[in-house]
């Protein structure tokens, strides 16, 4: 019995040094804030930019190529394309270290460099997601629209997208959940999130343990929290379209 | 061209695999204001194709569509604008779902006729009266039976005003308990004068209030005319057959 309160006795020292001490656990608390703002900061580009790809893609394939538009959709088309093929073929770090060191050489905030460059990558991801939810959508539905005189394109807004981002919701939280396990990585050029703020207090203290346990820990709870909420919303989505 | 001639097809054709299949094969139709249409025929023979080429919703392959004088299959038109002149109904009714029946109705007049949304809302209100369905005017589509999801497209598409209504097989998804909501709603807008062509089923509504009949096969227009002639006294084999086996 008393060796095990003696356990507990030498474990809370070490973490009063490897924590408190310093105020060392603002280092954490910062790279927190960092690891949120570049998931969430990239979630909504690679929204923003997975539902324009998304979009032209759907478009580009159901035209033959006859007019100047059509052929201007093609061009663009091929582009996302690329841009699907580069950003799927390349690992996240690699693009991380191109946007520092090639592309964004002279930017003095990496954190933005990293949140910019992460959310391109989940761009390429998401585009296909929501894709898939654009294709389940009744085409009777652009018919409609285009019957009442709307344009492609604001049958899209209007009616298409609405239905299709609010079927693949889990799936964008998963990719949500995926992100913020990617953006562990930033710390290879130089952006404190909350990995690298672990393995910092553990050089700085020789702690092997307990700060990188910490890390792991919140990394899981945030992830538990985010499942939580992604199956709220499923069934309360579910419950609405009766 | 005559002024009373609505809409006018010119050797429409709609081919597939380079002119192997004839969905619809030189198509040559006049459609003069406030007559009612009726296309009957067998499945596969056309008459849908006919219909959706009308409004450009399938591409014809060649020949042209006059549309109040206006060739629409002319690529440098801005086909969007034609179409809010032309309703069209479907089978499956397709409402937006993510829309209330009031936002479905309002939605095109709002942003195409640039009306304001007390404007649409009061226009739309009256037609939901008019075909009973004004308490439901906030449910949303799911929450509608097909007979008043149909009776709901109808009016959404008379929201714009348009010059015809164009109806493909509008009560062929309904129980048949709804067919006759349905049926009424149409009969109510023959009689007030509105053009109309109907690809349908129904040979009790055609003979009741087409002003035509028209009777497609195998992509093209076998016989057409008088209802109460073409349907006691079919001229060629083939609309006698059709009439033996649905009458």
């Amino acid at each position: 019995m008393n060796s095990i309160i003696k356990w507990f006795e030498n474990w809370f020292e070490t973490l009063y040094n490897t924590f408190i001490v310093s105020d060392r656990w603002i280092t954490l608390v910062d790279g927190l804030k960092a690891t949120l703002i570049m998931t969430i900061g990239a979630l909504l580009i690679g929204v923003v930019i997975g539902t324009a790809v998304a979009v032209v893609k759907v478009f580009a394939a159901g035209v033959k190529g006859k007019t100047l538009s059509d052929k201007v959709l093609i061009v663009f088309d091929k582009l996302c394309n690329i841009y699907i093929t580069v950003i799927r073929g390349i690992p996240v770090v690699v693009q991380l270290l191109i946007s520092f060191f090639i592309i964004f050489t002279t930017a003095k905030d990496g954190l933005w460099v990293a949140t910019l460059t992460f959310g391109i990558n989940s761009g390429a991801y998401v585009a296909e997601t929501i894709r898939s939810g654009i294709m389940a959508i009744d085409v009777g539905q652009m018919e409609a629209g285009r019957s009442l005189g709307f344009s492609k394109l604001q049958t899209m807004w209007l009616v298409i997208l609405p239905q299709a981002i609010k079927n693949i919701l889990p799936a964008i939280g998963n990719e949500m959940i995926a992100l913020l396990k990617e953006t562990s990585v930033a710390g290879y050029v130089a952006v404190i999130d909350i990995t690298k703020a672990g393995n910092q207090i553990k050089n700085t203290t020789y702690d092997q343990i307990n700060p990188i346990l910490l890390v792991a820990l919140v990394y899981l709870v945030i992830v538990m929290f985010l499942t939580y909420v992604v199956g709220t919303l499923e069934r309360r989505l579910r419950k609405n379209e009766r | 061209m005559n002024d009373n001639v609505l809409i006018k097809t010119v050797d429409l054709c709609k081919h597939y695999y380079g002119g192997k299949i004839k969905a619809i094969d030189n198509i040559n139709m006049e459609i003069k204001k406030g007559e009612v249409v009726v296309v009957i025929g067998p499945s596969g023979s056309g008459k849908s194709t006919f219909l959706r080429s009308l409004n450009l919703l399938e591409d014809p392959t060649s020949g042209n569509i006059f549309f109040d004088g206006t060739d629409i299959t002319n690529p440098k038109i801005n086909i969007n604008v034609h179409r809010q002149k032309m309703g069209m109904v479907f089978q499956h009714f397709n409402l937006f779902a993510n829309m209330t029946v009031l936002k479905n109705m309002t939605a095109a007049p709002i942003r195409l006729l640039k009306l304001s949304k007390e404007e649409a809302e009061k226009r739309a209100m009256e037609l939901l009266n008019k075909v009973g369905l004004a308490d439901r005017a906030n449910a949303y589509p799911s929450q509608l039976s097909g007979g008043q999801k149909q009776r709901v497209a109808i009016v959404r598409a008379l929201c714009m005003n348009p010059d015809v209504m164009l109806f493909d097989e509008p009560t062929s998804a309904l129980d048949p308990e709804m067919v006759g909501e349905v049926l009424d709603v149409m009969k109510n807008l023959a009689n007030e004068g509105m053009t109309m062509i109907v690809v349908t089923h129904e040979m009790g509504f055609a003979k009741e209030v087409a002003s035509r009949v028209v009777f497609f096969d195998e992509g093209q227009v076998i016989e057409e005319g008088d209802p109460d002639v073409i349907f006691d006294n079919p001229k060629t084999e083939r609309m006698q057959a059709f009439l033996k086996k649905v009458l």
